[in-house]
């Protein structure tokens, strides 16, 4: 198979805040066609690193490209799926709109609206099995059914690379299943990338490739059994990690405390 | 006289043509108003727009570039200071008061008539000379080139802030410049239904438009030709009477609008109550 571009490539990349390191000497090259997620504990900087990607937050150090362009140049090709927000209820826009926003809601002027927009609109609707509801107004559809629309909003320009920061928050169970399913099944079709921010492993687990792991300032990026293992993520927080198979799930123990602890000492 | 002789007097001409731009541009921004969540800024910067006429009537005996200037400065440091939603409406809050006392200080020390302090607050669109009009004529194209300039990012930065700065929208700048737009807007309207009785065309009608339709052009059409027809239609109710201001009727007009779109209007349902969100991927 012939070489393709690096989805996204670190260099040496720190980030800090004043004293505070979240991560230090990131050396990630993401391969197209990847399924990442982005693991590790509260104020570790996993949405500060979705932020860097998109152009949003400066490296204190170090380089990044996104597929071999600069950061922040080419963000219409990038899908952007956030974490689920209510919307108010008399927010007077419709799942469709929303849709349609993702599409050209960056285009400033009196843009004609071209015969194939609401095709790609429908198409994307249609993808995530929101037509039935695609008319109503947003803040009147559950958490679950808003999260569907919300991944049609960032696939709707066919972009190669998604970006989700923790979508799945405050969905039940099944939602989270089909949420994650979707995300993946879209990756397939299009061979995009995605990097998914999260801190529950367990919806998107079958789908991951490799996981970046980012704890106390360092990092580690390996395949999901080789991260996510009591040795590997003690050594990552400094302190004893345990990580139990509980038929088919796994459950990560001792990062809270660890994470405390480290605050206390920094 | 009668309607059909007012109609053909310059100042009746006029202010129907100044009640029709004004009308357009704050039914076009009432929307953004809302979804934005900044009612409270148009009632600041309207009450402000006050306290620049009080101060160019002193100076300059010009009320009209008093509030203009006045609005400027009001949008600059609305823009500067509070940028979150809670931040905002306490920051309104300070200068609006800190405002008004500054505006009841400068009528104390004018001595011309007292009817230009009064219009001010309630406004006096058959007063409107040609030269006002040209002004109104420049700030509402001007209103209504940049909002359907910046409609689209505008919308999506007010509705969903997260993805649309995701999406490289320059989501702060257009706060500012919907906020310049705004303060322009209202002060424009100021002057036709008085400082104190803008929201009636700046909100209400957006307010109705909302209960009405849930698709966000449909709800601009809808709340531009609710303004229109609540300060045409409250100029020429005034000019039938003879002896109601015009913006008593443009509000009542305005507020009746409202109460019908409330009662006719369905509050917004789902297409589909049955569907339960979930597992089944497709629904057919």
């Amino acid at each position: 198979m012939p070489k393709v571009q690096k989805a996204v490539e670190f260099e040496a990349a720190t980030l800090q805040f004043g004293n505070r390191v979240l991560w230090k000497d990131l050396d990630v090259a993401i391969e197209t066609g990847e399924f990442i997620a982005v693991l590790g504990p509260n104020g570790s900087g996993k949405t500060t690193f979705l932020k860097v990607l998109l152009g949003l937050q400066r490296l204190t150090h170090g380089s990044v490209l996104v597929r071999g362009l600069r950061v922040g140049t080419d963000n219409q090709h990038i899908g952007y799926v956030p974490q689920q927000k209510s919307f108010d209820r008399w927010l007077p826009v419709r799942g469709r709109d929303l849709v349609h926003l993702g599409l050209d809601g960056n285009k400033f002027g009196f843009v004609h609206q071209p015969d194939n927009a609401k095709r790609a609109i429908d198409a994307a609707i249609e993808a995530v099995g929101a037509m039935a509801y695609a008319d109503t107004p947003i803040g009147l559809l559950s958490g679950g059914e808003q999260q569907r629309l919300r991944i049609a909003q960032a696939i709707v320009g066919e972009p190669d690379l998604l970006l989700c920061d923790e979508p799945l928050l405050s969905l039940d169970v099944t939602a989270q299943a089909a949420v994650a399913s979707l995300i993946n099944d879209y990756r397939k079709q299009l061979k995009a990338t995605v990097i998914f921010v999260t801190h529950e492993i367990n919806p998107i687990l079958p789908y991951v490739d490799r996981v970046l792991y980012i704890a106390n300032g360092q990092w580690v990026l390996d395949t999901p059994d080789r991260v996510l293992q009591s040795r590997t993520l003690s050594r990552l927080y400094g302190s004893t990690v345990e990580v139990v198979n509980v038929r088919g799930r796994l459950i990560v123990l001792g990062t809270e405390e660890a994470a405390a602890h480290h605050e206390v000492e920094a | 006289m009668n309607l059909a002789q007012y109609l053909t007097q310059a100042f009746a001409q006029h202010a129907l043509l100044a009640g029709g731009l004004v009308a357009i541009a704050c039914g076009l921004i009432g929307p953004f108003v809302i979804s934005r969540g900044m009612s409270f800024a148009v009632h600041g910067t309207s009450e402000l727009a006050f306290t620049g006429a009080a101060a160019g009537l002193l100076i300059g005996d010009n009320p009209i570039a008093g509030a203009y200037a006045g609005s400027i400065v009001v949008a600059a440091v609305l823009g500067a200071l509070g940028s979150r939603e809670r931040e905002r409406d306490s920051t309104i809050g300070v200068i609006l008061a800190f405002g008004l006392g500054l505006g009841v200080l400068f009528l104390s020390y004018y001595h011309g008539f007292a009817t230009q302090a009064t219009n001010i607050l309630f406004g006096n669109i058959f007063g409107v000379g040609s030269d006002q009009l040209f002004a109104l004529l420049v700030v509402a194209l001007v209103a209504l080139t940049v909002m359907m300039f910046i409609y689209r990012p505008l919308l999506f930065a007010s509705v969903d802030p997260d993805v649309a700065l995701a999406k490289g929208v320059p989501v702060k700048l257009l706060g500012i410049v919907f906020l310049f737009v705004l303060a322009f807007t209202v002060t424009s309207a100021a002057q036709i239904v008085g400082t104190l009785l803008v929201l009636s065309l700046a909100i209400t009608p957006a307010a109705a438009a909302q209960r009405l339709a849930t698709k966000p052009m449909t709800i601009t059409l809808l709340s531009i030709t609710f303004a229109l027809v609540a300060s045409i239609g409250g100029i020429l109710a005034s000019l039938m009477s003879g002896t109601i201001k015009p913006s008593v009727l443009v509000t009542m007009i305005s507020f009746g609008i409202y109460v019908f779109a409330r009662v006719i209007g369905t509050p917004p349902t789902r297409g589909n109550r049955n569907i339960i969100e979930s597992s089944q991927p497709k629904q057919t």
